[in-house]
């Protein structure tokens, strides 16, 4: 008896093992299925329309059959520059703040509060910039409201966390011997902080702004509400502005043929983009861990 | 050496006010849509099923297309995703091709935006499959989303079981599975509940892919096949459509307490793993 219910169960333990390989296995067919369908539907266009002309060429008039995103693609551009502009400086500050500066109590705080900022929906975001920031520029700074400098704003708060969280842990994992030789060369905590902590941490603040940029090129819900959607290159930040995503999703509902095919494309350049920044993070992080290791 | 410590407490005081700009946009944000959206929320406001396209009347629908969404997409990605990550780390070596290759693509997967899923979705599930504009394709596109966190956590957290443990269990002469289902997997619990717990306030909060995927009709979801709108979807046509801008405050804020209370029970069950750990 022994020896045969011995068999059953090796068995048995076989077969969990390979239902347990195939769920990993579902993570590299679900994104074969994703590229496959999304290019099958996208790329066709793309080609014909020639990607450069696809890419940069500015007029978008979809029922005409003139499908250039170049409006867009600046517009995604803009806002996502002007959003790492104010984000990126405040977020590494805040970082350094939580790793060096902050006592240990208040740190932890802080970090569940950053958790919560990212934990706060798109569209919640882009509601609280329609309701209080919009206005606020109407009232006090000109134009309708809708604009690029509302859409920074909403953006810059969304990519904070992600900068906050990387570039904190990037500090964190600086060797303590490198902080405590510099002190004891005489250096100052700050001179430390600026001349020793910052630039060995320096690879994994890159990636956190490199994220930062990846989040904020791909964000769709509080971009379409802040921003006033017109396609036009804007001509200064209280410029309304349409930007890539944002026609996606203003214009799927509708939009079909040709029309639709080039919204998918659309969709392509962002998956390229956002698998092309990825690779290069992965990259630059292995090289930083090389680096560590040295 | 007055003049260096001078400037060094002037720097404190600017890392300092970094930090609590920080606290403040925070609190500005949920203070505001708290303070001008908790007039909106009653029981029929939670109740009551919307009319005249939200003008009127409450949001129950888009509440239980919330829940449904939601059930049905930890449904798809609970299973798949624990049991990739106890194969990555119970089953591969970590350094394998394979194991590699399923972490690189979870790591992009994550990295992809949400509207590229919202068209995947659209051309897979509700093109494709013939699924329609409904919960189940919603539900679907939802689980890939989610899928990469509820892995990640769940890796963190059987990495952090002890080494001891399973090599006790191995010593007993415990299967490899029976190892995994009698000690990993129970003191690896709270940090997959962690992970299922912020894949819900995820699914809560999406928007764009669910509104490519499930539709935005108001009607009551009862079979998987019917289409669905979620709150989120809700909060977006009221606001841009400019239904109501109350009914949207009442539901903006009604979102904002469960992703307030989801962070907070994310965090318990976070701390409750690392002081199992101690």
């Amino acid at each position: 008896m022994q020896p045969i219910s011995k068999n059953l169960h090796r068995r048995g333990e076989s077969w969990i093992e390979k239902g347990l390989a195939f769920c990993a296995a579902l993570f590299v067919i679900v994104i074969a299925i994703i590229t496959i369908f999304i290019f099958a539907r996208g790329l066709p266009i793309l080609l014909k329309v020639g990607v450069a002309d696809f890419l940069f060429n500015t007029d978008w008039r979809p029922t005409s059959n003139s499908f250039g995103i170049g409006t867009m693609l600046v517009g995604s551009l803009v806002v996502t520059t002007a959003s790492l502009l104010w984000a990126v400086p405040l977020g590494i500050m805040t970082a350094i703040f939580m790793a060096e500066v902050a006592p240990p109590r208040a740190s932890r705080w802080l970090g569940a509060l950053v958790e919560l900022l990212a934990g706060i929906p798109s569209v919640v975001y882009g509601f609280v910039g329609l309701v209080l920031i919009v206005p606020f520029i109407r009232n006090y700074l000109g134009g309708n409201g809708l604009s690029v400098l509302a859409g920074a704003i909403i953006l810059g708060i969304m990519i904070l966390p992600t900068i906050i969280n990387i570039s904190r842990d990037a500090i964190r994992a600086v060797p303590k011997e490198y902080k405590e030789g510099s002190l004891a060369l005489g250096a100052t905590h700050y001179q430390s902080i600026r001349r020793v902590i910052l630039p060995a941490a320096r690879s994994g603040i890159i990636t956190a702004v490199v994220l930062g940029m990846g989040r904020a090129i791909g964000e769709t819900m509080a971009v379409v509400m802040v921003t006033g959607n017109s396609p036009i290159i804007p001509a200064g930040v209280l410029s309304p502005v349409r930007t890539m995503t944002s026609n996606i999703v203003l214009e799927m509902g509708y939009a079909a043929g040709d029309h639709q095919a080039a919204l998918f494309a659309t969709g392509v350049v962002l998956f390229v983009f956002i698998v092309i920044l990825n690779l290069v993070v992965n990259m630059s992080l292995k090289a930083g861990a090389a680096n560590g290791r040295r | 050496m007055a003049g260096a410590s001078g400037k060094d407490k002037l720097l404190t005081g600017i890392f300092w006010l970094a930090g609590i700009f920080i606290v403040l946009i925070l609190a500005g944000i949920i203070g505001y849509v708290l303070f001008r959206g908790a007039s909106s929320l009653s029981l029929d406001f939670i109740l009551q099923p919307p009319s005249r396209a939200g003008r009127l009347g409450g949001i129950s629908t888009t509440i239980v297309g919330t829940v449904y969404l939601t059930l049905l997409a930890l449904l798809a990605a609970v299973p798949v995703g624990v049991g990739s990550a106890i194969y990555l780390e119970e089953y591969a070596h970590s350094r394998s091709r394979f194991a590699k290759l399923v972490n690189l693509t979870a790591e992009t997967l994550a990295g992809i935006p949400s509207i590229v899923f919202g068209l995947f979705g659209f051309v897979f599930f509700v093109i494709f499959l013939g699924m329609g504009w409904s919960v189940l394709s919603g539900g679907l596109t939802m689980a890939i989303m989610i899928l990469p966190t509820i892995t990640r956590t769940a890796q963190e957290a059987i990495l952090a079981v002890a080494g001891e443990y399973r090599e006790n269990s191995l010593a007993l002469g415990a299967s490899r599975w029976q190892t995994v289902r009698r000690v990993i997997l129970p003191s690896a619990l709270p940090g997959i509940v962690t992970g299922i717990i912020l894949s819900i306030g995820r699914a809560v909060g999406e928007t764009a892919a669910i509104i490519l995927t499930a539709g935005s009709s108001l009607g009551m979801p009862v079979s998987p096949m019917d289409p669905a709108r979620t709150m989120s979807v809700h909060l977006y046509i009221m606001a841009m459509e400019g239904i109501s801008t109350e009914r949207a405050f009442g539901t903006a804020c009604l979102i904002v307490v469960l992703i307030v209370i989801i962070n907070y029970l994310a965090n318990l069950s976070l701390s409750r793993l690392t002081k199992a750990m101690r």
